[in-house]
């Protein structure tokens, strides 16, 4: 049998309408993937517009035909069949009734129809939806737990935490991260700074403008920027890191070798990240008043007069309060990213959507914690 | 059988400084079940990923049916691929398709035909494979020998002339793997598919292999060719014994 290749002349058909309804599909030619559209699709028509009661088909002049011919054939054969007629081959060489052989219309025609789906109501759906938060609500809890249990243990047995990990992942996670939170607090610092110079000039208060940012800054703005830009960079990271070894069955391996993935992949990112976030924080907080100071150079302020204000708005307790923020802000990055990693489910886009969830959930915990947090120190008074 | 398909000439691969092999020629006829052996890590995969066009080769060429795939650039080189099958030794079937999606998609991409034909294409050539009712799973609801026959069916969507098959049988149990040996037995004599197959499964090797060639880690080449039966039985070569009798140092010399 030679093969030929895609650049083939395509196969040509005749039909002949003999007499008693019968219907002759004369093929020559080539039947391959690339060849047989043609035919096939003239075939189909000249069926459905003459509708034979019988179908001959003459392959007595086909040179060549591999499954893709042999799937045009059944394909008639079933339309044939469907429409009640009868059908009939002709003058097939004995390889290319071989190859017809392999498959059995029958079998094919059943494959058509797919099992009918249900549909589930809206009941249904609120149910499952109800079922599904609830066992969500319950795996986050358990894996709080975990960790906290992980985490007091590893107190307990310093020598036990894995410390070589610990400070990869705050180099990773922190002085690899200096720069680009350098930067966003940098240009937050001078918008803010700037968009809020405009209003305050109409009072002739433009000097505290260095108030409402360094309050601003200490309090809120310093701890959230660094957070998110944190989480989007490192909480997404352990999520593929983790997502990445589940695929893999590297974690299942962990558990077989009876070690809790836990205290071995989430305690370690867990502290670099308690003990990173803050110090990120307090760089972003200096980079955030220098991009103040530049626009208040532009107002004509002096540096002595923009730090001298400066001293007089802040408090050790602003400071202080905004980076007490972040040790539970690099709980939740280091507990989500690693949570989302450690579910993720099989397949090619299990690892992104793991990445993804880490990133969105991360936020939304860190805003409700910031708010949780606005109130407490509120009544406190902070 | 004696008209040549696949010429490899004076082919070396390396990554690097690293030369994995060194310097082999060898012809593969059309029609035939080639098979490609060796111990672990003397570069069976290389020598099949750059058959398929995935690397080039340091040195030598590879004419696939005459032309030279390492060369071969644009529409040139699609002519080529379009001529060849390959199933991974993974499947690495398309996790975010169902099967069907999966072997439909050369033919969608390739041919004019219309959804209906393709449809029906792929559904055969499923049933040829034998997984006629699992058209509609996701790959990852596939056994390991369901993962390999599929991505064999994806291999053939095309009708190629030359279906690469990397370690078809390995990680499959022995009735599994005897049923992929028939198929390709099947395949081979219905279709006139030319085979080239990498692995190590000695049974596989007796059933299928109309020929073979064994690769060696030290010399980074050829160490055996021919028929394996006859090699098993009169080859003097050590490592050439060991591999087909299964056998240790310790075991041959006593």
């Amino acid at each position: 049998m030679t093969k030929p290749h895609s650049t083939t002349s395509p196969p040509s058909l005749e039909t002949v309408i003999e007499d008693n309804n019968t219907l002759r599909l004369k093929i020559k030619g080539s039947l391959n993937a690339y060849t047989t559209a043609k035919v096939w699709e003239n075939s189909l028509l000249a069926l459905k517009t003459t509708k034979p009661s019988q179908l001959i088909l003459d392959g007595s002049e086909i040179d060549y035909c591999d499954t893709t011919g042999i799937a045009f054939f059944t394909n008639l054969q079933i339309r044939q069949e469907q429409s009640g007629g009868t059908y009939k081959v002709e003058g097939l060489s004995d390889e290319i009734n071989k190859l017809y052989k392999l498959f059995d219309p029958e079998e094919l025609k059943q494959t058509g129809e797919s099992d009918s789906t249900h549909t589930e109501s809206k009941i249904e759906t609120a149910g499952r939806l109800g079922v599904e938060a609830w066992e969500e609500l319950q795996i986050n809890i358990i894996f709080t737990g975990r960790v906290t249990v992980a985490l007091f243990k590893a107190m307990l047995r310093p020598d036990k935490i894995r410390w070589r990990d610990v400070f990869i992942t705050s180099e990773k996670f922190g002085a690899n991260a200096l720069f680009i939170i350098a930067l966003v607090n940098f240009l937050v610092g001078l918008v803010i700074a700037f968009q809020s110079a405009v209003p305050m000039k109409q009072y002739g208060a433009q000097i505290f403008v260095a108030d409402l940012l360094v309050i601003a800054y200490f309090k809120e703005l310093g701890p959230l920027m660094t957070a998110f830009v944190v989480n989007g960079r490192s909480g997404s990271a352990f999520a593929a890191e983790l997502g990445t070894m589940k695929v893999n069955e590297e974690l299942d391996a962990l558990d077989t070798m009876g070690l809790d993935p836990v205290p071995f992949l989430v305690v370690p990112k867990v502290i670099a990240s308690v003990i990173m976030l803050p110090i990120l924080t307090v760089f972003g907080n200096l980079f955030g008043l220098l991009g103040g100071l530049v626009v208040m150079f532009s107002l004509g302020f002096t540096f002595n007069t923009y730090l001298n204000q400066l001293t007089i708005a802040a408090t050790y307790g602003m400071l202080l309060s905004g980076l007490f923020k972040t040790l539970f802000f690099a709980v939740i990055i280091a507990g989500v990213g690693c949570l989302a990693g450690m579910r993720a489910a099989k397949g090619p886009s299990a690892v992104g959507d793991a990445a993804t969830k880490a990133v969105v959930v991360g936020i939304v915990l860190m805003i409700l914690v910031d708010g949780i947090f606005g109130v407490v120190y509120y009544i406190l008074g902070v | 059988m004696s008209e040549t398909i696949i010429n490899v000439k004076d082919f070396t691969a390396a990554y690097g400084e690293n030369v994995i092999i060194d310097n082999i020629t060898f012809d593969v006829y059309k029609g035939e079940k080639f098979v490609i052996l060796g111990g672990s890590g003397c570069g069976k995969t290389t020598l099949l990923k750059h058959m398929i066009g995935l690397y080039r080769p340091a040195n030598g060429s590879i004419l696939i049916e005459g032309d030279d795939i390492a060369k071969a650039e644009g529409q040139e080189r699609i002519e080529i691929l379009k001529s060849i099958g390959v199933a991974y030794q993974s499947g690495a079937l398309f996790g975010s398709m169902t099967v069907l999606e999966n072997v439909m998609l050369p033919l969608e991409e390739y041919t004019d035909l219309n959804k209906d034909s393709i449809d029906l294409i792929a559904r055969m050539k499923l049933n040829l494979v034998g997984l006629t009712g699992s058209e509609e799973k996701s790959p990852s609801e596939l056994s390991g020998g369901m993962i390999k026959r599929a991505a064999l069916a994806r291999a053939m969507a095309l009708d190629p002339d030359i279906l690469f098959l990397d370690e078809p049988s390995a990680g499959l149990d022995p009735i599994t793997s005897a049923e992929l040996d028939q198929l390709i037995i099947q395949l081979s004599k219905s279709l006139g598919v030319t085979f080239v197959i990498v692995t190590h499964e000695l049974n596989s090797i007796y059933n299928i292999a109309d020929r073979v060639i064994m690769l060696d880690k030290d010399t980074k080449g050829i160490i055996a060719s021919g028929d394996p039966k006859y090699l098993r039985d009169n080859s003097e070569i050590p490592i050439v014994q060991k591999f087909f009798k299964r056998q240790t140092d310790e075991q041959l010399d006593s």
